[in-house]
This record gives C-alpha cells, structure tokens and sequence, in this order.
C-alpha cells in the first residue's frame, strides 16, 4: 500500500490507527506479563489499566464518541457510531463492575480493542471503494479537460464548452478530440477505442467525421466543429454513463430496504437478549455482554457498499467494451434475458445487397457486363451492387435505357436488345430462362430475345451471426427473426444462421405488433430483448423489456430509445454485454448471500456465547472488506 | 430543473440512501438520487423557489453527515 495514494483525510486516520494500535500493544503487553491491576495494591487496582486503555479508546474512538452524541441530537437512534459506542462503553462498565466487585479483571482490552479494530476496518473499507471507485472512473474517462481554439495563426486553450459551431480547433497527437466535427486539414490516426471498444485505430484525413472522444494517435489535425460540446457525441456518452448507476436494480432496492430493517431488529433482539435471559437465569453480566457483542455487527455496510459498487464496476467494464448500458436495472434484466428478437437487416446481416452468385459461370463475364450496361443509368441499391462488381468503366454509349416498372430495364443500341430484370421481364419477353433455385433478388439477363444467365443478390449475413447466435443458444435462449423479407429470403437466411424462429414480410408497424404478441404471450419470468439497428426500431427498441441498438455512436435518437447500445457495429456485443452481466449479477448475489449468512452465523455465535466480541468485529470488518474486494472482480 | 451535485467526503453507503430518503420528502422536489459511488446528488426540483429548494437540500444532507460537503 502506498501512503501517497491516501488522500488526506485517510492519512490522518492511518496515523491515528498506527499511534492507538502501538499503545494498545504496548499496554496490552505489559498487562499481560505484570497484571496493571495488580501493581497498586487497593481495591481501586483495576482505575490503572482502566485509564491506560481508556486512553487508547479516546484516541481511537473520540470522532465516533462525537458523531454518536451529535446524531443521537439529530435523532438518529439506529446510528452505527452510537450503537458501537454502545457495545465498547458497555464492555468497559462490565470490566468496571467487575472491578468494584472485586472479581479478576478482564475486558478493558477487548473494548478498547474493539473500537480499533472497528476503525482499522472502516478505514480499509474507505480506501478500498476509493480506490475502486478510481479504478472504474479512470475507465469511462473520455472527458477532455480544453480544446485548442484556432485564432489566425494561433491557438488558445479554452474549455470545450466554450467552442461554437463552425469553429476552427487544433488536435496535437496524444490529445483528446473534444468536439465532433470535420477535418480540414491533416491525416492522422485515431484511437477510438474508449468510444466503441474497438481497438483497431482508425485512419482519417481530410473531410473524415470525426467524433469527441478519440485520442488523435499520430499527426496534428485542424477540425472544424459541427457540434457544440453538449450536444457532442463525448457528453451524450458521458451523460448517459454517469447517469446509468441512478437506475436502481432489483438487487439494490432489496438490499436499501434490507439495510433499513436490519438494524432496528438487530437492536431490538439485543435488547431482547440483555434481558430475558437475565431475568430467568439473573446472570446479568453475561447476557449483557453477548447483546453488547450483537451491537458490534448491527451495521449493514458490507452490503450496502458492494452491491453498488458491483453494478457500477459492471457499467464500467461494459463501457470498455464499447457497451452502453443506461442503467443497474438493465444488467440486471439483461442476466435474465432469455428471449432475444432480431432485426434481419443490418443487424443480422449487413444492411448492403452483394452478388452471390452468377449463373452460368462460363458466361460469368458476359452476364455482368450485359447486367452493368442495362443497369448503368439507375442507382438502386441492386443496380449499384452490379456495377461495384462489375468495376469497369461502362460502354453504355448509344443504348437506350427504357425502365419497365417492377420488371427490369430494357437497353436496345441498333438491333441488340438486352433484358435485364425479374421472371415476369422474362415472361413477358416469351423468353426461355433457368430459373433460380436460391433464395435472394435474382436479376435475370437476356439478350436478343436469348437467355444468358442471371445474378442472385442476396444480402450478406454478417460474418459473427451464426456464432452469436449458437452462442445465445447454448444459454438456453431462444432466437427470433424479424423481417420485411419475402418468406423465399427469410427462411433462406434463417436456415444459415440456424435461427429458432422467424416471422417475414413484415412491415415496420408489424415489427411493433409482432413485439407486442411475444411480449403480452411470454411468462412473467421470461425477459424480452429486441436487437436492432435503430433507425427505424425505435418503438420496438421501447417496447420490449430491453431495446439493444447497434453501431449508435452517431445516432443520438437510438442511443435515447434504447437500454442498451452497442457502439461497434458488431454482434459479438451482445454477447459481451450478456456476459457482463451474468458475472455482475453472480458476483452482486454471492456477496448479498456471503455477508447476510457470515453477520447471521455470527449473531447465533454470539448469543450462544460461543465467541466473544472480538470475533464479532472481526468478522464483521473482514466480511466487508471480502464484499469489496469480490465486487472489484467484475473488472477483471 | 436538473441539478447534478458534487459530494465530498460522503464516506458511508448507508449514509447516502439516508440522505436520499431525506431529499426526497422535500417540497418541490420531484427526483433525486444520491450516488454513493460517484459521489454524486442528481436532483430534479420545479422550477419556483429553486434557492430555497437548495437550501433545505443542504441543511438536511447537513444534518445526516456533517462532514459531506455539497458542491452546488
């Protein structure tokens, strides 16, 4: 441990700690080896060792003798400090009785002792969710502290906020980008990888969009802005990072309420305890004491502490990933998600048309080439998909483009004629073709009345779909497909991907309705998840249980309508954030189990008088500490 | 009106949903929500009396935990 990692507050109590701990032995020792009580021989022996250690327990313990009486004043009467200076004054009252009455004496070292401990470990556990805290912060920082404002030929530091649209800004290399805007001058290389966990840098030159939040790698760029800060996509990240842990879960809401019970009933049975069976057995000193020990473990911090901190450690190690989650409630939803709907096109598969085939190969050249001169004046995405192919420049000089709706494209240039469309095109041309057995847009080709091949185009299923979606599969989650297609295309694409279930020729209004069905029919236990590139699944997005969007960086009305985003363009997200959450949600429970079953094993422990009052704090101070340590495992 | 607010030396969990439960039984108030790991009050009041809104924000986070300072 570091003490230039301290912050001051926490010096000042180490040092306090190590001056009481080194008296405390000290005097412990001596105690031990001379019996203090015994070194003046009168029967107010016990006043010496009792002042030595009252000494220590005021160095130690005077702050939280201070808090007891000013939040009892406050009229807080389940105050942890006054409810151990409680269980530590009654233990010296014990020890002082004893005295008076003559017996052996025993017990001022263990309320002193008591009181230290309770501080060593107050003490670990501030520095622990500290540092914790700074861990995970240090995660999500992408917040750029200036911008370099260009003024002529020179630059002036001030704050981002400050900067106006259209502004010219100056990014020297290893400096934060901290506006969104457009290069205009410079090439340079981007780490974007605190913006969607994507590590590959990016290269960038003139009229690159580029975004706030990445650090510039290489060069010096001059960015104009196209955003002010607030609306720049760094504050909208910020801003929904920093509010996410406001969403309480499930986990957290039990464990306030836990919290605000425990006491008062641990109190309470203390109570109950110091005097029930005292009166029965009128062994007085001993009840008293194992209801002082109850006292000692009646805070709830442990939990209360790690739960949170849990959460918070799960949003930030998302957030490495490139994942947004807007709230603790989601990663909890999202552990339980065991119905994942799908968007087809641009989230299962890439939202672009590609060639998938050319029938028959030998004619490969001369399909494509009749294709492109056809297609050369339109620019559909299929025509387009064509010609990228086809890559040459096109010799479309002289032909005449007549466009057939709904059919094809009928080019003629003296007496060739070249029909490029669908099978009605064919058939009403009284063309002989093949057809084509391969689900997907078939663009049929023919020339002079004679049929030369066809193109199949198919949209292209994204290379980490099927891997994704075994993988979601092997939790026992089951798949849904949602699509627009023709059912020809969505069974075709659901066989490859090897989809449980999917629903086709859906408008977008039905994706909704088709939601809303899985929704209103599924289990109360069963959690909906609707993945979707967001532009046009907004109300999907909002309907289901949890809306993940996907590649959202700039997309500020996905990023609102959604609980989830994925700022890379890729699936494998899911799976992360799924993950994510299944460890936080395991670790969140393990710690909620561990320290209710430790203070409760040390309840009965202490009533059946089995241990005493130092393995009451210990336990308690040790369980808490354990409860960080395992709530910083999320990070790893 | 949302008003996000720096705490200092909040030093214990419990202390904080205290302080939350506390904030919320103010008038005007309309959300609030007390982060223990951020360290962090956000508070959605109405509009009217803000300033007076604030100050009794303060006196009661004052009256729970002394030590923790509000950072308006």
């Amino acid at each position: 441990m570091k003490i230039n990692v301290l912050t001051k507050k926490e010096k000042k109590n180490l040092i306090r700690i190590l001056v009481a701990l080194s008296l405390f032995i000290v005097i412990f020792v001596c105690d031990k080896i001379f019996v203090l009580a015994n070194v003046f021989e009168s029967s107010f022996g016990w006043l010496f060792p009792f002042l030595l250690y009252l000494s220590v327990y005021l160095i130690i313990g005077y702050d939280i003798i201070f808090k007891a009486v000013r939040n009892i004043l406050h009229g807080q009467i389940f105050d942890e400090n006054f409810l151990m200076c409680i269980a530590t004054l009654g233990a010296f009252a014990l020890a002082i009785i004893k005295g008076v009455l003559g017996e052996t004496i025993e017990g001022f070292d263990e309320a002193c002792a008591v009181l230290l401990f309770y501080q060593v470990g107050e003490f670990f556990q501030s520095y622990a969710t500290n540092k914790s805290r700074k861990s995970i912060s240090e995660l999500m920082d992408i917040r750029p502290d200036y911008a370099n404002l260009k003024i002529g030929n020179t630059f002036k530091k001030i704050d981002p906020s400050e900067v106006n649209i259209g502004d010219v800004i100056v990014v020297n290399p290893g400096e934060k980008i901290p506006l969104d805007g457009i290069i205009i001058s410079g090439n340079s290389t981007l780490d974007t990888k605190a913006l969607t966990g994507e590590s590959m840098p990016r290269e960038v030159g003139i009229n690159s969009e580029v975004l706030s939040g990445c650090i510039n790698l290489t060069s010096q760029i001059e960015i104009k802005t196209t955003k002010k800060f607030y609306d720049s996509t760094v504050s909208k990240i910020l801003e929904l990072v920093e509010n996410a842990s406001s969403q309480k879960s499930k986990a957290e809401n039990f464990i306030t309420k836990f919290a605000k019970y425990y006491t008062p009933i641990v109190v309470v049975i203390a109570l109950v305890l110091a005097i029930v069976p005292s009166l029965i057995t009128s062994n007085w000193m001993t009840w008293i004491y194992r209801s002082l020990s109850f006292l000692v473990v009646s805070c709830p911090c442990a939990l209360v502490i790690s739960i949170p901190l849990s959460f918070f450690a799960g949003l930030g190690l998302a957030s490495r990933y490139g994942i947004l989650v807007k709230g603790s409630n989601y990663l909890e939803k999202l552990s339980k998600a065991n119905i994942f709907v799908f968007d087809k096109t641009g989230t299962l598969t890439k939202g672009n048309f590609e060639i998938n085939s050319i029938y028959p190969k030998e004619n490969y050249e001369k399909v494509l080439h009749l294709a492109s001169i056809a297609e050369s004046g339109s620019s559909h995405p299929i025509a387009k998909c064509i010609l990228q192919k086809y890559n040459k420049a096109v010799q479309n000089n002289g032909y005449s483009l007549t466009n057939i709706a709904g059919q094809g494209v009928i080019a003629q240039k003296d007496d060739e004629k070249i029909l490029c469309g669908n099978e009605k095109l064919m058939q009403n041309n009284g063309i002989k073709y093949t057809k084509c057995t391969n689900a997907g847009t078939v663009v049929y080709v023919a020339q002079n009345e004679e049929f030369v091949g066809y193109i199949q185009i198919s949209d292209q299923i994204k290379q980490e779909t099927k891997e994704v979606l075994s993988g979601l599969k092997s939790e026992n989650i089951k798949t849904i497909m949602l699509t627009g297609d023709n059912e020809d295309v969505a069974k075709d694409v659901a066989e490859k991907i090897q989809i449980d279930e999917y629903k086709s020729s859906l408008l977008p209004q039905n994706k909704v309705e088709e939601i809303e069905n899985i929704m209103s029919s599924k289990k109360p236990s069963d959690v909906v998840c609707f993945v979707g590139d967001g532009i046009n699944d907004a109300p999907s997005l909002m309907r289901s249980d949890i809306g993940i969007a996907m590649g959202s960086v700039a997309s500020d009305a996905t990023i609102e309508a959604s609980d989830v985003a994925l700022m890379k363009d890729n699936l494998k997200g899911i799976i992360f954030a799924k993950k994510i959450a299944n460890k936080t949600l395991r670790i969140v429970k393990q710690n909620i189990a561990f320290s209710i079953a430790v203070k409760i094993a040390i309840l009965i422990l202490s009533a059946l008088g089995i241990t005493s009052m130092w393995f009451a704090v210990f336990g308690d101070v040790g369980v808490a500490i354990i409860a960080i340590l395992n709530a910083m495992r999320v990070n790893k | 009106m949302k008003r996000i607010i720096k705490l200092e030396d909040l030093d214990c969990a419990s202390c904080a949903s205290k302080m939350e439960d506390a904030v919320r039984k103010i008038d005007g108030v309309n959300y609030v929500s007390v982060n223990f790991i951020t360290q962090t009050m956000t508070l959605q009041t109405s509009d009217e009396n803000f300033d007076e809104i604030i100050k009794k924000v303060v006196k009661k986070c004052k009256h729970i935990e002394p030590e923790c300072t509000l950072y308006l």
